[in-house]
């Protein structure tokens, strides 16, 4: 692709570096560290589910039980998959209910003993792993079935909190032309440190992430893939504090996309972040394994910070999301950045400004499935004035050749969308892709007009933040407040007990399987 | 302008008496047939809501099963002006100089405010956009202030962690944000955390505001709280309201 923008290749790469400079000594503390979620996940991918009488989880059972007597410094696989051999259980659950009871005694194994357990726990954690990569095909296979649909893909919302209204709604809202659903969580859900059990029919403006109604839906889903002869992907939320669980069970159950945001739960729901570096770099690992899209959520800084005078705060963390998930090991087809038509209508050439952004972050990362988000902070309740301002955002994101749409709605911040809401929303994308889909190529912006010196001026200003983050140090920039205005101390927020520091022959299987993958 | 008497709604010529609305009905849009009959229960429901005579300029399936219609109508209900209730405010909006005057003559030191989101609500838009220095509708916030203490809890705070934060900084003043309002969660979290204040401080509590896009403002003392603030709240409204309210606490004292 050439630069609309005359972006400097030189300035690009530097940004590209300070990144990276900026990202390592994190991801050097999330290989040295694990959490009490990265474990549960581990159990996860061995295959325990379910939950007690009281509905918590028998990983979590599983998992206190071990912290409480060996402590977590050297991972469950050692101490579980010792017991296992040693008690001679059936399968985990079993083990599980005889821990909570307080009927087994953990130890470390050691010589021949830790090597049985080691191979034993690799063993269980593979077949979780090779149902990962059983499901990337199943995938695949059904697109090769339907068909994958042209980009934009159209991403709309469903959030009734019951997974029984849910499914309906996401059918009919795929056959009014949305490509991707996603199922908004339960209000609070992130700062559960435990994953709900069960089909669930009561949330908070939005439905629980459980494995369970990751199943309902993408069967769902699937019927109405073969019914619409279209791969309608489904997008669940892989952040808070469960968030290496939910990514497991999202490669699982064959979601297809998930939000994982490197900083969003440290700025937005005040989660540790040195517990969110942890758990996000397991979490990655394993979308990259399972083909799933990732989803940032740059655009939430634009709902607390100006658009204007923030938006090199996005290309910065954008640049820092790319490290942290190329990292991991995905891929930068699976790098759907995301950005937000967030600035105030009001203000003078407001639409020209974000075209600059659009197309900066564009150009920046040209084989990234980019997320665009639609205005919500200047939505005023003028249900007439925020239509046409839909409008104007779908038009911006055509003409930059935005990956991925989420379709605005005209009653944002007024109720969860009617039915009616869904479907002007749509007739609005139509009309906009029918009407100016291929304006993009045309789209010149003059190399030094307004757009294009816009963009520069953002590039420059990604480029001094990113060093002084740099100098700085990434979680001190945090703690200071330089993403979203919130200040956020890495000793501070939910969370932080469950970090623990890697102890001599820490071992984890899944970590084994997922590192040596890259 | 008078603001007693009658009127009507104004559509181009006074006293028409003409509105629109939009709504969906479930009922299919497929057929000749089936269009006349939604047509016809959009014009019953138009004619039931007092609009007469109604028209329907567009009516659209929405899938199999549901129209949706948009309805344009003369109604024959009358405005009685002079019947018409609003609630004053009972404080003058002051510039934030004038503001942080008051706090220095009156309290010889900071105003504390202590926020938070609490009980389940991950949204601190609305708590944000009046505390965070960056403000909302270009009003500075609650930090900006100079002779204001602003500390912010964020989302998803306890009711008792919000009653020991008070009580450890001292708090003139405890703001607390609402947005989720399923099965009425904002009022059964006010009222839950009104009555912890109430318990915890007895006479000496600080005031306890709360905020939220779905609150009734008048409804303060039935939630057991000093004030409400509703949709568009700015961030020198609730300045000027802590100074107001705490300026008559002091003489009732």
């Amino acid at each position: 692709m050439t630069s609309k923008l005359n972006l400097d290749p030189v300035v690009v790469a530097s940004a590209r570096d300070l990144a990276r400079r900026a990202g390592e000594p994190v991801t050097k503390l999330a290989r040295t560290h694990t959490t009490v979620s990265v474990e549960r996940a581990v159990l996860r991918l061995a295959g325990l589910d379910g939950a007690d009488e009281d509905g918590m989880p028998w990983v979590n059972r599983l998992a206190d039980a071990v912290r409480e007597t060996t402590g977590l410094e050297h991972g469950v696989a050692l101490p579980i998959w010792d017991a296992m051999l040693t008690g001679g259980y059936p399968d985990l659950r079993t083990l599980a209910v005889d821990a909570a009871a307080g009927l087994v005694k953990f130890r470390l194994p050691a010589g021949h003993e830790g090597d049985a357990a080691r191979k034993a726990a690799f063993r269980s954690v593979e077949k979780g792993i090779s149902r990962i990569d059983a499901q990337r095909a199943e995938r695949d296979k059904m697109i090769a079935a339907t068909s994958d649909p042209a980009m934009p893909w159209i991403y709309l919302i469903v959030a009734t909190g019951d997974i029984y209204e849910d499914i309906p709604q996401a059918q009919a809202a795929a056959r009014e032309g949305a490509d991707i659903i996603a199922v908004i969580r339960s209000t609070g859900q992130s700062l559960l440190d435990y994953v709900p059990e069960g089909a669930t029919r009561e949330g908070y403006a939005g439905t629980y992430a459980t494995q369970e109604n990751f199943r309902l839906m993408r069967a769902a889903l699937d019927d109405t893939s073969r019914e619409l002869g279209r791969y309608i992907r489904l997008t669940n939320y892989a952040s808070g504090l469960c968030m290496p669980e939910i990514a497991s069970l999202a490669g699982l159950e064959r979601l297809d996309m998930m939000l994982n945001d490197c900083m969003y739960g440290i700025i937005f729901r005040d989660i540790n972040p040195v517990r969110t570096f942890i758990d996000q770099r397991f979490s990655r690992q394993v979308h990259a394994r399972a083909g799933i899209v990732i989803n940032t959520g740059e655009d939430n800084y634009l709902t607390t910070a100006d658009a204007v005078d923030a938006a090199h705060t996005v290309v910065v963390s954008q640049l820092l999301n790319e490290y942290f998930g190329s990292e991991a090991g995905l891929a930068d087809a699976q790098l759907g950045l995301g950005h937000a038509f967030e600035i105030n209508p009001e203000i003078p050439d407001s639409f020209m400004l974000e075209l600059a952004h659009a197309q900066l972050v564009r150009e920046l990362f040209p084989d990234a499935p980019l997320k665009y988000m639609p205005p919500t902070k200047h939505m005023t309740g003028n249900v007439f004035a925020g239509y046409l301002l839909d409008a104007f955002f779908n038009l911006c994101g055509v003409m930059t050749d935005q990956s991925i749409l989420l379709i605005g709605m005209m009653t944002e911040g007024i109720h969860t969308p009617f039915l009616s809401d869904r479907d002007l929303a749509l007739e609005n994308v139509r009309y906009v892709r029918r009407a100016a889909g291929r304006l993009g190529q045309e789209f010149r912006p003059d190399p030094d007009g307004f757009v294009a010196r816009r963009a520069r001026q953002v590039l420059g200003e990604s480029v001094d933040l990113l060093r002084k983050i740099g100098s700085q140090g990434l979680l001190n920039a945090i703690a200071d407040g330089t993403f979203g205005v919130t200040k956020r101390p890495a000793d501070g927020g939910r969370g932080l007990d469950g970090v623990l520091e890697r102890a001599e022959g820490y071992y984890n299987p899944a970590s084994e399987i997922l590192e040596v993958n890259r | 302008m008078s603001l007693t008497g009658v009127v009507r709604p104004y559509g181009d010529t006074t006293g028409d008496g003409r509105v629109q609305l939009s709504f969906t009905l479930p009922v299919p849009f497929g057929d000749e047939t089936e269009r006349a009959r939604a047509e016809g229960a959009a014009l019953q429901l138009a004619a039931k809501m007092g609009l007469d005579p109604a028209m329907v300029v567009h009516a659209k399936g929405m899938g199999p099963d549901f129209t949706f219609f948009v309805v344009y109508g003369r109604v024959s209900h009358l405005v009685d002006l002079s019947a018409v209730t609003v609630a004053e405010r009972e404080f003058p909006v002051l510039p934030a100089a004038e503001v942080n005057l008051r706090i220095r003559s009156a309290l010889g030191r900071k105003l504390v405010v202590v926020g938070a989101c609490i009980g389940t609500d991950a949204h601190t838009v609305g708590i944000d956009a009046i505390l965070n220095v960056k403000g909302h509708a270009g009003e500075k916030g609650l930090e900006y202030y100079r002779e204001i203490r602003v500390v912010n809890m964020g989302a998803q705070v306890g009711v008792a962690d919000l009653v020991a934060r008070a009580a450890a900084e001292h708090a003139d003043a405890v703001l607390v944000s609402q947005v989720v309002t399923q099965r009425d969660a904002h009022l059964s979290n006010t009222r839950e955390m009104s009555a912890a204040f109430h318990s915890g401080f007895g006479l000496q509590r600080p005031l306890l505001v709360v905020g939220g896009p779905r609150f009734d403002p008048s409804a303060a003392h039935d939630l057991g709280v000093d004030k409400i603030f509703g949709r568009g709240t700015t961030p020198s409204e609730v300045a000027s309201y802590l100074v107001h309210a705490l300026a008559s606490q002091g003489e009732a004292a």
